[in-house]
Parts: structure tokens; C-alpha cells; sequence
């Protein structure tokens, strides 16, 4: 395996449009609940815990050689906000796009053929990390990072919040974001033999109530 | 209650309940069995609805119980179930969780409406609740649970609870709400409950919106109705109390009439 393909996958200027989107960030901005540095890592902590976990878990999945389409039933029923699943499958869309470019591979382009629409991310990513040789817990380390770096990069645009104050949230969840992607990976052996059921289903109401309030706006910043 | 154990471990309980249509446009009740805590009574219906009671005949469920709640609604079915007051999850004397096990079957050509009074997580209680439920593609469900963390001005105690829907054997929604104290970290924070302390789901499912599928849409702020990849939609809602979750669940799901 190559640790540098690992930095390419992770790499927030990865081509697959994750810029575009504040995981939910911007609806706590707008309704107050995300006003500083503290209450971005609570915000940030959240997310990693519930469909964090569960976007990781997939992602892992995935890279483990899991049914796509298995993996992708799943994730529809643990996103209840179409808001949600939408912004899922236009990055998944944007994530096969960009892998089949970058690690060209026959699993990447059935998973094309299947989804038109785009599969949920997550399963995007784990098949793009198996695609460029990498491991269930490289692909759960992305998802988990992404799933943070995202809402923190959005709310310093949003807030004008410090940079560095951004970059110090990301840090202080690293221990806690170790832990998750070796939980993820060990689910995912179990998603191997069990099937899909054994997926965790964590939810954050506010994640989902707020993506939907996020999506009726008529002018945002971010898709998501 | 010859059949409720104490042993140790706590009390093990279970009630059944099996309706099915009668032939002449109403719905028998075959099976109406509780024991213990979880005492069931038929009260009048109306039309061709069976109602059920389910009574908290003792406190609980308390550290170390497990209960079962069984209820099939078979072919012509239909059934509404509710509980005469709130189930209040207590701490107990067992170092042990408690369990609550909802297990729900819809038959095609039938109707269930499972209504029960709010779930109070008293502080220093733990209860881990699952709800399962196997509907059939051509099967109808209503189904609200709500949860309040804490008793007024107290700790909630710790609570997870997990909600699973399959249709046609299909699972269209899986959701598990972890919180309270040693519930993964920022239950409570933006993205979680953000201090507000009672949460709720509503799930309709109706064959229709297979060819028709229901509008989303954002109510007060606090609530959201979200069609599922399904023929079924999910009321969510967090609020500051219990009262005023009911009437956020309520006033959304009118958009779904």
C-alpha cells in the first residue's frame, strides 16, 4: 500500500466537491448553535459520534469488498432527511468521477453504471481507497476526517472564525477520531460475515432537522 | 403474575397482543396477554379499531429489568395501542441496564397505531430500547415515541434507543438516539439535542405513498417531515419539554393529511 495515495484521498483538494458542502455547520450557524471554537468542537464531536461512526463504518465496509448496493440500502435508511441522502449521492456522484480518473478500477465503474445518481459517499470512498490500494481503515480514517474537517473549514468561513482556533477543534478530536476508525474497521469485519444490520444507526436530530430547514433556504453559501 | 421471574437480574416481563379482522368489518383481539408491569386492557374502539391500554402496573423498568412488548396485526386488522401514562425508567438496585424490546408485525391489509405515552429517563437510570418493526408492502403503521430526559429540573439518566422499520423486509429506517451521562460524546451539543430535553419521532407508513410519496417540510423550526426511501415518512422533532414536543409532532404530521 502506498501512504502517499493515502494523502491524495484525504487531501481536502481532492477534486470531489467536498468544499462545497459544510456538513450541516451552516444550519447551526444560522440558528445560533455554533457561535465559537467551543461550540464547533461540541458541534464537530457530535457528528463524528453519530453519522460520523456510521459513514465510517460503511466507508470501511466498502474498502472490505461489501456489496455496494448492500452498503448503499443501509445508508439510505440511516438518513432519514432527503435533504441529506441527496448531498450524499451528488458527492458520491463527485467522488466516482474523481477516482475513476484518478485510480481507474472495475469496481469504480460498476458502482457508476448502478448509481447514475451517485451511491452515498461513503461507499464511493471505501471503494476509491481499495481502488488505489489502500485499507478499511485508511478508507475510515478519510471518512471520519472529512466528516470533521468539513463543518470546521466551513465555519471559518462562515463566522470568520480563526483558523488556527479551526485547526486546534481538528486536534483535540484526534485521539477520539483514532479510536473511531479502529471501532469502524472492526464493525466492518462483522459487516463481512453478518450483513449490513450490524451497522451502527447513531442519529443526531439536529443534523437531520437542520439539513432540511438548511435545503428550503433560497440562498446559502454551502449545498449542505 | 405467577409467571414474572425476580430473580437477581431483575424482572423479566412480556405482554402479546394478537389482532385480526373478525370477518364482519371489526377486529378481534385472540391474544391479549401481559403480565406484572405490563398489564393490558381492551378499551371501547371505534368502528372497526380495536384499541389496547397497555397499564404500568408496577414501577419501571428499573436497572436489571427486561421487558417485551409483542404486538402482531394480522389481515384485516385494526389496532390502536396506547398506555394509560408515561413508562418512567428508573434506576434500581442491579448495577445492570434495563432492556425494553418492542417488537410490531403488520400484515398486509392491516392498520397499527402504536401510541404510547412518553418514555421519562430518570436520572441515574440506564434502559436500552429497541423497537422493531416488520411491516408487509401492503401494511399501515402510525407510530410515535417520544422521550423526555429527566424528570423536571433533574440529570437524565442514560438512554439509548434504537428504531428499525422494515417493509417488505426492507429496512427503510434504522436510527439509534444515544444520550445522557456516558452516551457518546456531543449527544448534547449542536449537532445532537443542543440542551433541549425531549425528543420524537412519528412513522407513518401508508402503501400509497409508494405511487404518491409525501412532502418534506420544515415545521417551526424544531421539526421536520421527511419522506423516506420508502413508501413511509418520519416526523422528527427536539423540543425543551415533553408537552411541547407532542404538540410540534402533532402540528407536523397534519401536513401529511
Amino acid at each position: 500500500m502506498s501512504r502517499a495515495a493515502l494523502l491524495v484521498l484525504a487531501d481536502g483538494r481532492f477534486p470531489a466537491g467536498g468544499h462545497a458542502h459544510s456538513g450541516g455547520a451552516e444550519a447551526a450557524v444560522r440558528a445560533g448553535r455554533i457561535t465559537d471554537a467551543a461550540s464547533l468542537e461540541a458541534f464537530c464531536r457530535g457528528r463524528l459520534h453519530t453519522s460520523g461512526v456510521v459513514a465510517a463504518c460503511v466507508a470501511a465496509a466498502a474498502a472490505l469488498g461489501v456489496d455496494p448496493g448492500e452498503l448503499d440500502r443501509a445508508a439510505d435508511a440511516r438518513t432519514p432527511s432527503p435533504a441529506l441522502r441527496v448531498a450524499a449521492r451528488r458527492l458520491g456522484r463527485q467522488l466516482t468521477r474523481a477516482a475513476r480518473a484518478t485510480w481507474p478500477s472495475p469496481e469504480l465503474d460498476a458502482v457508476a453504471a448502478l448509481f447514475p445518481k451517485g451511491a452515498h459517499q461513503p461507499v464511493v470512498l471505501g471503494l476509491a481507497a481499495r481502488a488505489a490500494g489502500l485499507t478499511a481503515l485508511d478508507a475510515a480514517y478519510c471518512s471520519l476526517y472529512e466528516g470533521v474537517s468539513g463543518p470546521a473549514t466551513a465555519v471559518v468561513r462562515l463566522l470568520g472564525l480563526d483558523p488556527f482556533d479551526a485547526t486546534g477543534v481538528l486536534a483535540r478530536l484526534a485521539d477520539e477520531v483514532d479510536r473511531a476508525a479502529r471501532e469502524a474497521v472492526e464493525t466492518a469485519e462483522r459487516v463481512v460475515t453478518d450483513g449490513a444490520g450490524v451497522l451502527p444507526a447513531r442519529s443526531a436530530p439536529l443534523l437531520e432537522i437542520g439539513a432540511e430547514a438548511h435545503a428550503a433556504w433560497p440562498v446559502r453559501l454551502f449545498a449542505s | 403474575m405467577d409467571r414474572v421471574t425476580t430473580a437477581p437480574g431483575g424482572v423479566r416481563a412480556s405482554a402479546r397482543v394478537l389482532a385480526r379482522g373478525d370477518g364482519r368489518g371489526g377486529t378481534a383481539l385472540p391474544v391479549l396477554e401481559g403480565e406484572g408491569p405490563l398489564a393490558l386492557r381492551r378499551t371501547r374502539g371505534s368502528g372497526a379499531e380495536a384499541r389496547v391500554m397497555l397499564v404500568g402496573a408496577m414501577s419501571g423498568p428499573l436497572g436489571g429489568d427486561h421487558f417485551t412488548v409483542d404486538v402482531q396485526a394480522r389481515s384485516g386488522a385494526r389496532l390502536r395501542v396506547g398506555s394509560a401514562a408515561a413508562t418512567l425508567a428508573l434506576p434500581g438496585q442491579d448495577k445492570a441496564g434495563a432492556r425494553y424490546d418492542v417488537r410490531l408485525t403488520v400484515d398486509d391489509g392491516a392498520e397499527l397505531c402504536w401510541l404510547p405515552e412518553q418514555l421519562i429517563s430518570a436520572g441515574g437510570s440506564d434502559l436500552r430500547l429497541t423497537t422493531s418493526v416488520d411491516l408487509a408492502a401492503g401494511a399501515r403503521l402510525l407510530l410515535r415515541e417520544e422521550q423526555v430526559l429527566g424528570r423536571a429540573g433533574e440529570e437524565p439518566g442514560r438512554l439509548t434507543s434504537r428504531l428499525t422499520v422494515r417493509i417488505d423486509g426492507r429496512c427503510v429506517l434504522d436510527q439509534e438516539l444515544g444520550c445522557g451521562p456516558g452516551a457518546p460524546g456531543g449527544w448534547d451539543g449542536p449537532a445532537g439535542l443542543a440542551g433541549h430535553r425531549a425528543v420524537g419521532q412519528v412513522v407513518v407508513v401508508r402503501p400509497e405513498f409508494a405511487d404518491r410519496p409525501p412532502a418534506g417540510c420544515v415545521y417551526e423550526e424544531g421539526a421536520a417531515v421527511m419522506p423516506l426511501a420508502g413508501p413511509a415518512a418520519l416526523v422528527s422533532a427536539v423540543a425543551p419539554d415533553g408537552l411541547r414536543l407532542r404538540r410540534l409532532l402533532d402540528g407536523a404530521l397534519v401536513s401529511l393529511d
